[in-house]
């Protein structure tokens, strides 16, 4: 930091004294804040940034448990598809099919509940909001066991449904073409608390002016509804679409308990990849190639939010 | 809609939920809460009658037994819950004290790097933990702190998603207050511990109480970094019962309730801070 300061004109013309001056006003400047920033500089320093870089650095090279010195440039990333008669790329359609699927039932469930809320007083808001919130707050192991068990083959609660219509049971997580869609169905069910929350404050926040003078035009309620509150909750949609595509890029925690196990190549996802590979077979250097891939695909959507973004609602 | 009906302007709050909303609420509420209390009733319920084809939809075998040979059978059970809460209790008390710190001096203060610094923190958000994990453990295994409760909390230390929100709150806080501070002779940390953290309080409250959950609940790096029995946390431990007890649900069951009583306390306690939380973008689901 003491280069910007000896970098000014004149720098060289100083005598030492003067530098020894300089340097102390500098650090009794700036001490201070350097001295409130170095804790948090230091975690980041030794628990994020160097990993991240030590991470591509390992992801270049043959690493199997301890690096043997060779440096192979992108052949782990190319094995990263082909390893394991390319899981891999399961792991990405099954993932990217989570994605979709989860996220757009995501924001369209928080967006009506959104809107049902909005008519309830505020005692009941902060009732249901409570419910919706509370199952976000365990985590998610503990939601997931329970999840395991209502999949039960045999005992399940579903099943036991099934059976009240006369239908045969279904093995929920056991039948490989199933199962997928079992983990995408019990997120489905999972109330997207956040998004409730987020979408409830957005609504509240528009003007009433704008709905009366569109019930003066003669707008009808779904119209309202379409030209007035979706264009202004806009900004909430794109943020809350990019954390749930966030979120379910690196959906592991529930997969691991549903299915400890697990069930083939049917549903391995990107992270499962990732903690198989890397912590189960210590294949570090083509964990790591997939870790980066992930990494791909969250700054591409971060990316694209960030463009998007720029357009802001005007009132 | 509602809204359609010739409601006075300044009436509009009015609420008159019609059924239909009222069902839709109800249910999608039962929805939401049914794991958790399928979990319970499991969980108070003998095995004997669990495992049965029609499942008592209410407690009517009520009995305390899984609990007693949870506690008896998963000998490390209250190690991991204590493990779980020195790791979250400490982690917390770290991000209040750093990301605070941090907060302050990226809102108020002007030094040079201060934006590129600032940014690149941030920067670090969009990096996934799988990314990091493998050095991470590395430099944990050489450090020799896997199985010590210091490889979870080291690194967890402070987050920029803190930093980023104590910036923001402090930043709303007049400046004329800390050069009064300044003038009156107080020292710079003075200023920080007299005048600073006082008015933060609020903001604190928040990032202690979502740090706290998102820490209790961290499931993907304790579960690498602990490998002997006794230092699982608890979301490790409760997820390692169903390895070991297989196919015997009520431990199973029992372990997960008695994991999840703390937070749904914590949440009762706290629930207007953790919505706030929420709306600030702090807490996820």
């Amino acid at each position: 930091m003491s280069g910007v300061l000896l970098g000014s004109k004149g720098a060289a013309r100083r005598s030492s004294g003067q530098m020894k001056k300089a340097r102390q006003g500098f650090f009794k400047k700036y001490g201070w804040s350097y001295l409130f920033i170095l804790p948090s500089i230091l975690v980041f320093a030794i628990f994020t940034f160097a990993p991240a870089i030590w991470a591509l650095l390992i992801s270049f090279q043959h690493y199997f448990f301890r690096w043997n010195g060779q440096w192979v440039g992108f052949k782990n990333y190319v094995d990263a598809f082909t390893f394991g008669d390319g899981v891999f790329g399961r792991a990405i359609e099954n993932t990217l099919y989570y994605t979709v699927i989860t996220v757009t039932a995501s924001i369209l469930i928080a967006l009506a509940l959104a809107g049902l809320l909005q008519r309830c007083n505020k005692f009941w808001r902060t009732v249901f909001l409570g419910a919706y919130y509370l199952p976000a707050v365990t985590s998610a192991v503990i939601v997931a066991i329970s999840w395991r068990w209502i999949y039960n083959g045999e005992f399940g609660l579903f099943n036991y449904l099934l059976g009240l219509v006369h239908l045969a049971p279904v093995r929920w997580l056991s039948d490989p073409n199933i199962v997928l869609n079992s983990i995408v169905l019990s997120t489905i069910l999972t109330v997207p608390a956040t998004g409730v929350v987020l979408f409830n404050a957005a609504m509240s926040g528009v003007p009433g002016e704008l709905y009366e003078a569109a019930r003066i035009d003669g707008a009808g309620g779904i119209r309202q509804w379409w030209s007035i509150t979706l264009p202004l909750i806009k900004p909430t949609t794109l943020y809350l679409v990019v954390i749930y595509t966030i979120y379910s890029f690196q959906v592991f925690d529930k997969v691991f308990v549903m299915l400890p196990s697990g069930v083939a190549d049917s549903a391995q996802f990107i992270v499962t990849q990732i903690y198989q590979n890397g912590f189960v077979s210590f294949y570090f250097g083509i964990a790591s190639a997939q870790g980066f891939i992930l990494l791909l695909m969250i700054a591409s959507v971060a990316f694209v939010q960030f463009r998007v973004l720029r357009t802001d609602v005007e009132y | 809609m509602a809204l359609r009906l010739s409601v006075p302007a300044r009436k509009r709050t009015r609420k008159r939920l019609s059924v239909g909303t009222w069902i839709a609420l109800v249910i999608t509420a039962i929805i939401s809460l049914w794991p958790l209390y399928w979990l319970l009733v499991s969980a108070v319920t003998p095995t004997l009658y669990t495992m049965k084809s029609t499942p008592d939809l209410w407690p009517a075998h009520f009995s305390l037994i899984n609990f007693q040979r949870l506690l008896s059978d998963a000998k490390y059970y209250w190690n991991w819950m204590g493990n779980s809460l020195v790791v979250a209790l400490s982690i917390t008390l770290f991000h209040c004290i750093f990301d605070t710190l941090a907060g302050y001096t990226f809102a108020k203060k002007k030094f040079p790097g201060r934006t590129i610094i600032f940014w690149a923190l941030i920067a670090t958000m969009m990096v996934p933990a799988y990314v990091t994990v493998i050095p991470l453990y590395l430099i944990s295994h050489d450090l020799h702190l896997l199985n010590t409760l210091w490889a979870i909390i080291l690194p967890g230390m402070a987050s920029a998603f803190g930093i980023f929100l104590m910036r923001q709150y402090i930043q709303t806080l007049p400046t004329e207050l800390l050069d009064a501070a300044r003038i009156d002779g107080c020292s710079e940390w003075g200023i920080f511990m007299r005048v600073v953290l006082p008015l933060c309080k609020p903001a604190i409250g928040a990032l202690a109480i979502f740090t706290f959950v998102q820490h209790w609940n961290d499931f993907f790096w304790p579960l690498i970094a602990m490998t002997s029995t006794s230092s699982y946390t608890l979301t490790v431990g409760v997820a390692s019962l169903q390895g070991e007890f297989t196919t015997d649900f009520g431990i199973i069951f029992a372990g997960a309730t008695l994991a999840a009583l703390p937070m749904i306390m914590f949440f009762f306690i706290f629930q207007r801070s953790f919505l706030e939380g929420v709306r600030m973008g702090a807490l996820k689901g």
